[in-house]
């Protein structure tokens, strides 16, 4: 059958994030960005929420099942309150949820119930790489089996909180498959840079280059343990995040957009009473509609388990970063000057719309 | 439920039976009758009445069984639009054209169904599970009344005496008005659905719906339009002079109220049939690129997903792009009809669906045929066909714009006199 009602659970869930999003988040974002600062109440605040808890069992310390249905509605709706926030927040479920998804019965043991159990703690993960044409699936950071170890090296970017995380989930190219591994802060050559990445947007959020020279990580480290693991899975789940995010604040521009429109009068009229803006923001409506959709398709195909959800995932991320640009430049033209202006938000998510190009790895459902 | 995305059996079923029909019954013929407009394609007419007979008959017309089997079927969640968009989907990949012909009633059975008594739908809907196949149609555009069809001047007048409606007017563009009105001996009576006005000083309030039976005095098919693609479907102008017809075979209240009720509830069809001509436009548009993928594989391209962007050559881009288009544009539709099916207001799901559909198979269909190059262009091959044939998708059960503009009155809350 097909169905887009969310189960009584989710909605309750979605509502909760969605207070969170629109009381804590939203009114903090602009602050933030400005001072490259989040606030640590906030990050704890979404901790709360359980989003990461919820979906890891209760073998592991957690009270839930994973689903990446759950998850794409929990990221959009956070992502509609602020984007920085939102990727701080579930910081850790990138260290975390690859564990739960392909970890060896030992990992998960060893680190679930820890960054479950109490405050949000700095676990996070380095995928990204400083090159144009980066690719998940063809790293250059590299992991050779050396003995019992493997040696990565190479260089990561975009890595939030890598300045004082306990351990790093670093991805690097063994014999041309992209693997995890599970770098300790304590490993010798791992050096993270002094400063932070200065970015278009998500200066609230505090990412670094990670630089790995001859960093030994002994085998049972690989995630997964020495067999390794299915890299597929971890990355749709990560362009599921990636296209969910987007959704979300494509959602904020478009509705912020469509509200200032209906007040701001200009000729006699609210804007919003010209073809010209209402056009607008009845294509913005439809183009979040649709990728909504592909999103949670990808989403419930991978909850199923289907072959085919991680083109599906594929599909969904690139059509979300095409459309996040479209709907969040639409929403500076509607507000023209106004929306130039960083009083207005619409600017912040405009640059945090052109990310979604790139940010796949920052979130993960 | 919970958010799903399996399609149900009864749908797959179909696809899977449909796509033989489209690759049997209708790809062979598509060329020959877009270049013989208006030949009626009796053999695929007569295949598909006797097909759709076998599996169990129009699906608006009334089941003929008792209670019982009813109440057991309730018991499912409704799928019916669903289906059928499935079925229309399958269909237009077939051929968007003859899916026009295809007998069993169409938007003029629609509108009884919507709009009907139960009276009403026994009487004119029955037809459709006939012997012959027999068609209905949606009479609504005029020469000066397209999208703004307030500006309808059909007009219907009781004659007290006879107790029966008189109408005239003129109508076009009326999509197989020549099969559902004109006695063709192969087809059964059929009947066109007139829009027209009680009462001009009430303007929307006093629009109407008539049940003009096929063969009336007084109605003619004028003229049979020539035009750039969906030849094999007839669109006709049909005049009305001095039509009678019974008083029983109005659609909706007889009386003028002061509110637009009988209006609003007479537009909400469309809620019910734009998702559906969205799902015709996705077909047609899957016809377009599966073509394109089918030819570049044969010329050795390979698609390369998963990759990212800035490695992907133009071609890649464009099919992934496309792609991308399609499989959300499909589940605008879904979300749309099973909207409708499960009783929730659809309006805006319903618009915003065929927005989408309007945009994407105008947009892969005229993509496919760039890509193509001399292939594409070519009339050896049906890609030029389907580009021709597509561009309909966006103009009629509301274009492009009409149907932005009801999305756009949807999400601002506004009424038509506040965003015109």
């Amino acid at each position: 059958m097909y169905s887009f009602d969310p189960t009584e659970e989710q909605q309750m869930l979605v509502d909760a994030v969605n207070k969170y999003a629109v009381n804590d988040l939203r009114p903090a974002a602009r602050e933030a960005e400005e001072n490259n600062d989040l606030p640590k109440k906030l990050v704890s605040k979404g901790w709360e929420l359980g989003l990461l808890q919820a979906s890891i069992p209760e073998s592991y310390g957690g009270f839930g099942e994973r689903s990446a249905v759950t998850g794409a509605l929990a990221l959009e709706e956070m992502a509609f309150g602020d984007l920085a926030g939102t990727l701080a927040v579930t910081t850790p479920s990138l260290f975390a949820t690859p564990i739960l998804l392909a970890g060896s019965e030992e990992q998960k043991k060893t680190y679930l119930p820890k960054i479950v159990a109490g405050d949000w703690s700095p676990y996070t993960a380095a995928l990204i790489e400083y090159a144009f044409d980066f690719d998940p699936n063809d790293l250059k950071t590299t992991a050779t089996l050396q003995g019992e170890n493997y040696i990565l090296n190479g260089e990561k970017a975009f890595v939030p909180f890598a300045r004082g995380a306990e351990s790093i989930l670093v991805y690097a190219n063994l014999d041309g498959q992209s693997q995890a591994f599970i770098v300790g802060k304590e490993a010798g050559g791992l050096s993270v840079s002094d400063e932070r990445e200065k970015l278009m947007s998500l200066n609230a959020l505090p990412m670094y280059r990670v630089r790995l020279e001859n960093v030994k990580v002994p085998v049972a480290n690989r995630l997964g343990g020495a067999a390794g693991h299915d890299f597929e899975i971890i990355l749709a789940s990560m362009r599921i995040a990636n296209a969910a995010t987007a959704v979300g604040v494509a959602n904020a521009a478009f509705e912020y957009s469509m509200n200032y429109a209906k007040e701001r009068e200009a000729f006699g009229v609210k804007i919003a009473q010209k073809q010209a803006i209402a056009f607008m923001l009845a294509e913005m409506r439809t183009e979040i509609e649709a990728i909504r959709l592909l999103t949670w398709e990808a989403a419930w195909k991978l909850d199923q388990g289907r072959e085919d959800a991680s083109n599906e995932a594929y599909l969904a991320s690139t059509g979300a970063a095409d459309m996040a640009m479209m709907v969040t430049d639409r929403a500076v033209q509607i507000l023209g000057g106004h929306g130039y202006i960083r009083e207005h938000p619409v600017e912040m998510w405009m640059r945090n719309g052109r990310g979604f190009a790139m940010f796949t790895g920052l979130a993960i459902v | 439920m919970p958010i799903e995305f399996e399609a149900p059996k009864p749908i797959t079923n179909a696809q899977f039976v449909l796509k033989t029909v489209a690759e049997e019954m209708m790809r062979p013929k598509s060329r020959y009758f877009d270049e013989h407009e208006h030949e009626i394609p009796w053999d695929y007419i007569e295949f598909m009445h006797s097909a759709m007979k076998a599996m169990g008959g129009s699906s608006l017309a009334p089941k003929e069984n008792g209670n019982g089997k009813d109440a057991e079927k309730e018991k499912r969640p409704p799928i019916g639009y669903q289906l059928i968009a499935a079925q229309l989907e399958a269909l237009s990949w077939g051929d968007v054209g003859m899916y026009h012909c295809l007998p069993g009633g169409g938007l003029g059975a629609a509108a009884v169904h919507s709009a009907g008594t139960a009276d009403q739908r026994v009487k004119f809907l029955s037809r459709f599970n006939g012997d012959k196949p027999t068609f209905a149609a949606m009479c609504i555009t005029e020469a000066g009344a397209g999208s703004d069809n307030s500006a309808i001047r059909t007009r219907a007048v009781l004659d007290e005496k006879t107790n029966e409606w008189v109408i005239n007017g003129e109508k076009i563009f009326v999509t197989g008005g020549d099969k559902s009105f004109t006695e063709y001996e192969k087809l059964g009576r059929g009947f066109i659905v007139v829009w027209a006005s009680i009462d001009p000083s009430a303007k929307r309030a006093g629009m109407r719906a008539f049940v003009v039976e096929g063969g009336t005095k007084g109605v003619e098919v004028v003229k049979l339009e020539k035009k750039m693609g969906i030849r094999v479907s007839d669109t006709a102008a049909i005049s009305l002079v001095d039509a009678r017809v019974p008083f029983e075979n109005i659609l909706g209240s007889p009386t003028v109220e002061k509110n637009m009720a009988g209006f609003k509830k007479a537009m909400a069809t469309f809620d019910a049939t734009r998702p559906l001509v969205a799902a015709t436009g996705v077909g047609v548009a899957r016809a377009a690129l599966d073509f394109l993928k089918e030819k570049l594989a044969e010329n050795g391209v390979k698609i390369r997903y998963g990759i990212p962007r800035q490695k992907l050559s133009s071609i890649e881009r464009d099919v992934i792009d496309m792609e991308i288009m399609l499989k959300s544009a499909w589940l605008m539709v879904i979300k749309a009809t099973w909207m409708a099916d499960n009783k929730k207001p659809n309006a805006l799901e319903a618009s915003m669906s065929k927005v989408k559909a309007g945009d994407v198979c105008t947009k892969i269909t005229q993509k496919v045929v760039e890509i193509l190059g001399p292939l594409g262009y070519s009339r050896e091959f049906l890609a030029e066909k389907w580009m021709r044939d597509a561009k309909i998708t966006d103009i009629y059960e509301g274009t492009g714009q009409i149907n932005r503009l009801v999305v756009a009155r949807q999400i601002l809350g506004y009424s038509g006199a506040e965003l015109r």
